[in-house]
C-alpha cells in the first residue's frame, strides 16, 4: 500500500490514510450509529460518580425488589427499580459500564500484546520456533473457548481478574496467527529486504517495519475479541466463575437474578439488554472497521 | 490424496498430545481437593485423608500420575468418576447423543435458514430485506444466549404455556434407549404422540444453540456470494446474457458455498461453548451441562477426559473440514 | 447385530409398556440432582439417598415418618445389654426380596444379609469393599462405626448381635441412616457369578416399598411399586424422578403439571407459590443452623465479651428478610427447634448498635477490620452467604469495625477454615444426620472437634461444655440426656463462640391433588404413603 507512495512526508501519509478510513467509516451508517452508542457508554462509565443516582452497593433495604418506576409500586427514586437486597437497577447498570469496557480494554490489550509477540516471533524466525509456537497455538484453539476459559477460571480461582486473564488466554491464538501470517506474508516483500540490507536490526525490522505493515487484520480482529470479551466475561459471570457479587457486572447481576425470573422481571432483563446494546454496539463498529481497513471489501 | 491425509494425520499427533498435558495438567493444578469435597462441613481426619488420597492415587508424584493417565488412555480407558464411581466413556457415551441431537437440530435449523437469507441478502444488497436481515444478524451475532434462553423460557413456557421448560420428553413416554437420539428413538418406540413430544422439547434449546450460528452463516453466506458475484467469470456470464437466476444459481451459489461450508464446520467450537450454556439453562442431560457440574465437584477424571474427547472431537470436524476442501480445491492439496 | 438385538428389546419392552393397565397410577417428583448411584453406602448426598435408600432399601431400623424416633423396620426387637456394649436384633421373617430380569430371590431376607450389608463396608479384605475400584464408605467412617463396632454375629437366621467397644447412646439413631440399608447377600454371589458386581450400584435390588426399573443419566428415574412389600403398599402405581437442578424450572414444571411434588423452591418463589389455588405446600424448619465462627483463638474474638458484643450488632432479622426471603427463622441456640433437648427458656441477643459499640469500647476494642468468611456455595442453611455476608458488612461498619468479605473454591474454603491460625470469622453451618443432639453439638463444638479433620471452625474447646456432652453421649435415658443437653446450650450462649444466624425452613410445594406426603425432619423425600386424589 505504502511503497507507491514513497514520495508523500510520513506525517501526509497518515493524515491521507485516516481521511480514507474516516471517509468509508462514515458510509456504514450502522458504524456511525454503534460508534455514537459506545461513546455513550464510555461516557456512562467515566462519570458513572456523577450520573449514577444511587451509590451501586446503598441497600436501601425497606425497598426490596421494587418495579420501574411506570410499573405499579414503582416509585421515581428507583427510575429502574430495586434488586433483592434494595439496590438502585439504574445505577448498578451504569457502573456495569465500567466493567464491561474495562474487562473489553484489558482482555484485548493482553490478548493483543501477547498475540503480537508470539506471532511476530514465529512468523519472523520460523523453523522450530515457529513450529513449536503454533502447534501451542493449535492446541489452545482445539478446546472450546469458553471451556477452557471455565478450566482455567476453575484453576486460577473464580474471580475478575482471573476471568480477564482466563479470556485473554483463549483469544491470544488469533492474534498470534493472524501476525505471524502477515509477517511470512511482509517478510519477502522488498521493502524488508532493503532495510535488512540497510542494517535494521531484528527488533527493529519486526516492530518498526514489518507489524505497521499488518496492522489492519489486527484491528478488526481486536474490536470482535472486545465484544466476545465482553459476552465470554458476561458468561462466566453467569456461571458463577467470573466477577463476584456484590460487583455490579452485568453477567453476575442476572446470575444473582436468575431465581427470580418468575417473580421481578426487570432484574433479569435490564442486565441482559445492556450487554446486548453494547456488544451490538461494538460489532457494528467493527462491521465498519472492517468494511474501511478491509480493501477487499471496499471493492465489492 | 492418501498422502495429503496422512500427512494432515500426522500433523495432529503433536497437538493431540498437547491436548493431553493441557487436560491432564490443567486440571490437576485445579485448587481444591476432592477428598475435602467429600467430607464437606464434617471435615476429615488427616489419617483418613491420606488413606482416601492414597486410594485415589493423588498421593504419586504428577509425572507418574500422568503417563499412568496416558497409558490407560491408549488402551481406552478414561478412569472413573469421582462421583458416581463409574466410568467416565460410559457416562460420556450415555450423554454424547443428548449434545450430539441438539447440536445437529441447532446447526440445521442454523443452515436452513441462514443459507438462504444470506443469498436473498446478497442478491437484493442493499434493498430493506438485506437491510433488516443483516441488522438482526448481528444482534444474533451480539446475543448473550444464556440470557437469550431465559427470555424465551419466560415468553413461551411461562407466559404462552407453548413449550415445556425442560428435559427431552414427556415423561409419560417409556422407552429404552436404543440410539440414544431420542428424535429417533421415539419413532422406533411407536408410541403415539412420542415425536412430537420430543420435537416441542427441542425447539427452544435448539434454537436458542442456532442463534449465533445462524447469524454467523447468514453473514457469511452473503459477503461470500457478494465476492463470487464481483468475480469475472460471473460478471462474464452476465455479460453473455446468461439469465439472472441461472448465474446465480449454477456459478455464484456453488462457488460461494466452498467458504460457507467451512464456516458451518467451524461453527462446532462455537455449538461446543453454547451447549455449556444451553444445557445449563435448560437442564438437558448433555456434555455440556455434564463437565460444568464435573468442574465444580472437582471430578479430576471426568475433567480431564471430558477436555479430552471434546477437543479430540473439535480436532475431528476440523480435519474432516480441511479434507473437504482438499477434495473440492485440489490446488490447496498439493500446496 | 449389535443394534439389532436392542431394537428387539426395544420393541419387547414396547410390548411389555403397552400391556399395562391404562389407570396406572403415576407419581412424578421433580428431584433436585442425580443420584451418585443406587447403593446408598459409598455416597453421601441426599439426593442420592431419596433415589436409593428409601424407596429401593430398609434398615434395621428406621425413622417413623415425620420424626427423628427410631422405630423397628427390618429388626422386629432388639435388647440392649446392661453396659450398653451388646445389641440383639430379632430380624423381621418373611421380608421378600425385589427381583429383576437378571435375578430371582430364592430365599427372604435373613442374617446373612446383615452381616453382608456391613462388613463389606466395614472391612477392607472383603470381596465386595472394592467392588468398584476407589470406593470408600464415608458414612460408615464418619459416624465412627469402624472404632465402636467391634463385631457382627450370627446367633441364627433371624438375630443377630452386634457388639460394640463403649456405651453409645446415638448407636440406634446412627444405624437407622441410609449408609446402613440392607442389600442382598443372595444377589451379590449372582452378580458376582455373572462377573457384572457393578450392577449392584447399577440394577438395585431391595426390601422397600418401590422396585427400581429405569434410569436415564440426569434426567429420569422410574420406579414401580413392590406388591410383595412387607409393610404397608404405596398407593401409588409408578414412581418417577425427574431432574432438574434448576429450582425456578421445577417450578415451572409443577406449575405445568408435568410433576407433582418439588423439593427446594427458591426462596423469591414461595410467596407466588402460596397464591398459586393449583398448589399447596407443606412447610416445616429444617433440621440445620447457620452460623458465623469467630476463631476464638485469637484477640480479640478470645474474648467473650468482644464476640457478645459483636453479635448484638448483627440484625439478624434482616438476613432472613433478604437472603432468605422470609423462609427462615432467627436462630439462637446451635441446634434447631425441632430437635429434642432443644432450650427455649434461653433469651437471644438483643439486636443494639449502640449498645454493642459501647461494649466494645468498654473492653478496649477500636478501629477493629476484620475478615468474614462466605461460602462459594448454596447451602440450605444458608442460600447466600455473600449476601448475607454484606449485610454482615453495614451491620459491623454501624459500630466501627471495618468488614473484608473473602471466600475461596468451596474444597479451599473448607480446608482454610480450619487451619489453626486462620484470620477472620467463617460463614458456615450444618445440616443434621440422624436428628441427634451430639450430631450438632458433639460434632461442631467439643473439644475433640476443635482439632484438625474436625468441624469446630470457631477452634472453641470449653471443658465444662465438653464435658456434659461426653457425658450425654453416654446416657441411655433421654430425659437425663435432655437435661445435659439444655445446660450445655446455656454455657454455649453464655460463651458465644458463634453468631448463631438462622434456621431454614424447608417448603414442599405440591400440586393440590397430593395426598398422604409426610415432610421429614431429616430432609428426606419419600413417597411410600402418597396418593392422587381423583
Amino acid at each position: 500500500m505504502s511503497d507507491t507512495t514513497i514520495k508523500l512526508s510520513d506525517a501526509a501519509i497518515r493524515k491521507q490514510m485516516l481521511a480514507d478510513f474516516w471517509f468509508y467509516f462514515r458510509q456504514n451508517r450502522g458504524a456511525v450509529v454503534g460508534m455514537w452508542v459506545f461513546i455513550g457508554l464510555v461516557l456512562l462509565a467515566v462519570f458513572a460518580q456523577v450520573i449514577a443516582p444511587h451509590d451501586p452497593t446503598q441497600q436501601y433495604r425497606d425497598a426490596l425488589l421494587v418495579p420501574p418506576f411506570w410499573q405499579e409500586g414503582g416509585s421515581t427514586s428507583f427510575l429502574l427499580g430495586t434488586d433483592a437486597v434494595g439496590r438502585d437497577m439504574l445505577s448498578r447498570l451504569i457502573y456495569g459500564a465500567q466493567y464491561s469496557l474495562f474487562i473489553g480494554v484489558v482482555v484485548v490489550a493482553i490478548a493483543l500484546i501477547g498475540g503480537i509477540f508470539v506471532g511476530l516471533l514465529a512468523g519472523f524466525f520460523g523453523g522450530w520456533v515457529d513450529t513449536v509456537i503454533m502447534r501451542v497455538m493449535d492446541v489452545i484453539l482445539a478446546f472450546p473457548s469458553l471451556l477452557l476459559a471455565l478450566v482455567l477460571v476453575a484453576v486460577l480461582g473464580p474471580g475478575l481478574t482471573n476471568a480477564m486473564i482466563a479470556i485473554a488466554i483463549v483469544y491470544q491464538p488469533h492474534f498470534a496467527r493472524l501476525t505471524r501470517a502477515a509477517v511470512m506474508g511482509e517478510k519477502q516483500r522488498e521493502y524488508v529486504t532493503a532495510a535488512r540490507v540497510a542494517g535494521a536490526g531484528t527488533m527493529r525490522l519486526m516492530f518498526k517495519t514489518i507489524l505497521p505493515n499488518c496492522l489492519a487484520p489486527l484491528i478488526v480482529q481486536a474490536t470482535l475479541s472486545f465484544s466476545s470479551a465482553v459476552l465470554d466475561s458476561a458468561a462466566l459471570g453467569f456461571l458463577g466463575m467470573g466477577a463476584q457479587p456484590p460487583s455490579s457486572e452485568w453477567g453476575t447481576m442476572l446470575a444473582e437474578a436468575r431465581e427470580f425470573i418468575l417473580r421481578a422481571w426487570w432484574v433479569v432483563t435490564l442486565p441482559g439488554l445492556a450487554i446486548l446494546i453494547s456488544v451490538l454496539a461494538i460489532n457494528l463498529m467493527g462491521d465498519g472497521l472492517r468494511d474501511a481497513l478491509d480493501p477487499k471489501l471496499k471493492r465489492s | 490424496m492418501f498422502r495429503f491425509i496422512f500427512s494432515k494425520l500426522l500433523y495432529l499427533v503433536p497437538t493431540f498430545m498437547g491436548i493431553t498435558i493441557i487436560a491432564f495438567g490443567f486440571v490437576r493444578i485445579l485448587p481444591g481437593d476432592p477428598v475435602l469435597l467429600m467430607a464437606g462441613e464434617r471435615g476429615i481426619s488427616p489419617e483418613r485423608h491420606a488413606i482416601l488420597s492414597e486410594q485415589l492415587g493423588f498421593d504419586r508424584p504428577i509425572w507418574v500420575q500422568y503417563f499412568d493417565f496416558l497409558g490407560r488412555l491408549f488402551q481406552g480407558d478414561l478412569g472413573n468418576s469421582l462421583v458416581t464411581k463409574k466410568p467416565v466413556m460410559a457416562e460420556f457415551l450415555t450423554l454424547f447423543p443428548a449434545t450430539v441431537e441438539l447440536g445437529l437440530v441447532a446447526i440445521l435449523i442454523a443452515t436452513l435458514i441462514g443459507v438462504p437469507v444470506g443469498v436473498l441478502a446478497a442478491i437484493k444488497r442493499g434493498s430493506w430485506f438485506d437491510q433488516v436481515s443483516m441488522t438482526a444478524a448481528l444482534v444474533g451475532f451480539s446475543m448473550p444466549i444464556f440470557w437469550w434462553g431465559l427470555l424465551l423460557i419466560i415468553f413461551f413456557s411461562g407466559i404462552l404455556g407453548w413449550t415445556p421448560v425442560s428435559g427431552r420428553i414427556s415423561l409419560m413416554y417409556f422407552f429404552p434407549d436404543v440410539t440414544g437420539f431420542m428424535l429417533i428413538d421415539s419413532l422406533i418406540s411407536g408410541q403415539k404422540g412420542a415425536f412430537t413430544s420430543a420435537i416441542s422439547h427441542l425447539i427452544l434449546p435448539s434454537v436458542v444453540l442456532a442463534t449465533i450460528p445462524l447469524a454467523v452463516i447468514a453473514r457469511q453466506t452473503r459477503s461470500a456470494m457478494l465476492e463470487v458475484m464481483g468475480e469475472d467469470y460471473v460478471r462474464t456470464a452476465r455479460a453473455k446474457g446468461m439469465p439472472p437466476r441461472r448465474v446465480i444459481g449454477v456459478h455464484a451459489l456453488r462457488n460461494a458455498m466452498i467458504p460457507v461450508i467451512t464456516t458451518i464446520g467451524l461453527q462446532i467450537g462455537v455449538l461446543m461453548a453454547g451447549a455449556i450454556l444451553t444445557e445449563t439453562i435448560f437442564s438437558w442431560p448433555g456434555i455440556g451441562k455434564w463437565m460444568i457440574d464435573s468442574i465444580s465437584r472437582r471430578d479430576y477424571p471426568v475433567v480431564q477426559s471430558g477436555l479430552l474427547l471434546i477437543a479430540g472431537l473439535v480436532m475431528l470436524v476440523n480435519l474432516l473440514v480441511d479434507l473437504t476442501y482438499g477434495l473440492i480445491n485440489p490446488r490447496i492439496r498439493h500446496k | 447385530m449389535k443394534m439389532l438385538t436392542r431394537i428387539l428389546i426395544a420393541a419387547s419392552a414396547l410390548a411389555m409398556t403397552t400391556a399395562m393397565p391404562a389407570l396406572a397410577k403415576t407419581f412424578v417428583y421433580c428431584s433436585e440432582a442425580s443420584p451418585e448411584g443406587f447403593d446408598p453406602a459409598p455416597y453421601t448426598a441426599g439426593g442420592t439417598f431419596d433415589a436409593s435408600a428409601h424407596p429401593i432399601y430398609n434398615r434395621l431400623v428406621e425413622f417413623k415418618k415425620g420424626t427423628t424416633e427410631v422405630e423397628p423396620a427390618l429388626a422386629e426387637s432388639w435388647e440392649i445389654s446392661a453396659d450398653g456394649l451388646e445389641y440383639t436384633f430379632k430380624l423381621r421373617q418373611g421380608v421378600k426380596w425385589q427381583s429383576n430380569d437378571k435375578f430371582t430371590p430364592s430365599r427372604d431376607f435373613n442374617a446373612d444379609d446383615v452381616i453382608f450389608s456391613y462388613q463389606r463396608q466395614a472391612s477392607a479384605d472383603h470381596p465386595w469393599n472394592q467392588y468398584i475400584a476407589g470406593i470408600t464408605y464415608e458414612y460408615y467412617n464418619s459416624m465412627e462405626m469402624p472404632s465402636l463396632i467391634k463385631d457382627i454375629v450370627k446367633v441364627d437366621d433371624y438375630t443377630v448381635k452386634f457388639v460394640l467397644t463403649r456405651p453409645e447412646a446415638p448407636f440406634m439413631a446412627n444405624i437407622a441412616m441410609p449408609f446402613a440399608s440392607i442389600l442382598s447377600a443372595e444377589y451379590a454371589d449372582v452378580l458376582d457369578k455373572a462377573g457384572t458386581k457393578e450392577d449392584l450400584n447399577n440394577a438395585p435390588i431391595g426390601t422397600g416399598p418401590f422396585k427400581f426399573v429405569a434410569y436415564q443419566k440426569d434426567a429420569v428415574i422410574r420406579y414401580a411399586k413392590n406388591a410383595d412389600y412387607w409393610g404397608t403398599a404405596p398407593l401409588i402405581d409408578d414412581l418417577v424422578f425427574a431432574i432438574t437442578p434448576d429450582a425456578a424450572v421445577r417450578l415451572q414444571k409443577l406449575k405445568a403439571g408435568e410433576c407433582q411434588l418439588m423439593p427446594y423452591p427458591a426462596p423469591a418463589d414461595i410467596a407466588a407459590i402460596k397464591e398459586d389455588t393449583n398448589l399447596k405446600m407443606d412447610e416445616q424448619a429444617g433440621l440445620n443452623v447457620g452460623y458465623l465462627a469467630y476463631n476464638t483463638t485469637q484477640a480479640p474474638f478470645d474474648n467473650p465479651k468482644v464476640r457478645k458484643a459483636l453479635n448484638m450488632a448483627l440484625n439478624k432479622q434482616a438476613i432472613i428478610d433478604a437472603v432468605f426471603q422470609g423462609a427462615g427463622q432467627v436462630a439462637k441456640n446451635p441446634i434447631p427447634p425441632t430437635m429434642w433437648s432443644y432450650n427455649d427458656a434461653i433469651v437471644d441477643d438483643v439486636y443494639d448498635p449502640v449498645a454493642a459499640k459501647a461494649a466494645l469500647e468498654a473492653e478496649g476494642v477500636k478501629d477493629l477490620s476484620m475478615k468474614i468468611w462466605a461460602m462459594p456455595v448454596q447451602r440450605p442453611y444458608m442460600p447466600n452467604a455473600k449476601r448475607a455476608a454484606e449485610l454482615m458488612q453495614e451491620d459491623f461498619a454501624k459500630v466501627g469495625v471495618k468488614v473484608e468479605i473473602v471466600s475461596y473454591e468451596w474444597g479451599e474454603y473448607l480446608d482454610k477454615s480450619m487451619e489453626p491460625g486462620r484470620d477472620g470469622a467463617v460463614i458456615l453451618g450444618w445440616t443434621g444426620d440422624n436428628g441427634d443432639p451430639d450430631n450438632f453439638m458433639g460434632v461442631l463444638l467439643s473439644c475433640a472437634s476443635a482439632q484438625p479433620g474436625g468441624a469446630n471452625r470457631a477452634f472453641w474447646c470449653n471443658e465444662e461444655f465438653s464435658a456434659l456432652l461426653a457425658k450425654a453421649k453416654q446416657t441411655a435415658d433421654v430425659a437425663e440426656r435432655t437435661k445435659l443437653y439444655e445446660d450445655a446450650q446455656v454455657i454455649f450462649k453464655d460463651q458465644a463462640p458463634w453468631a448463631t444466624l438462622d434456621h431454614s425452613t424447608q417448603y414442599v410445594p405440591m400440586a393440590k391433588n397430593v395426598t398422604g406426603f409426610v415432610m421429614s425432619p431429616l430432609g428426606d423425600f419419600t413417597f411410600d404413603t402418597v396418593d392422587l386424589a381423583e
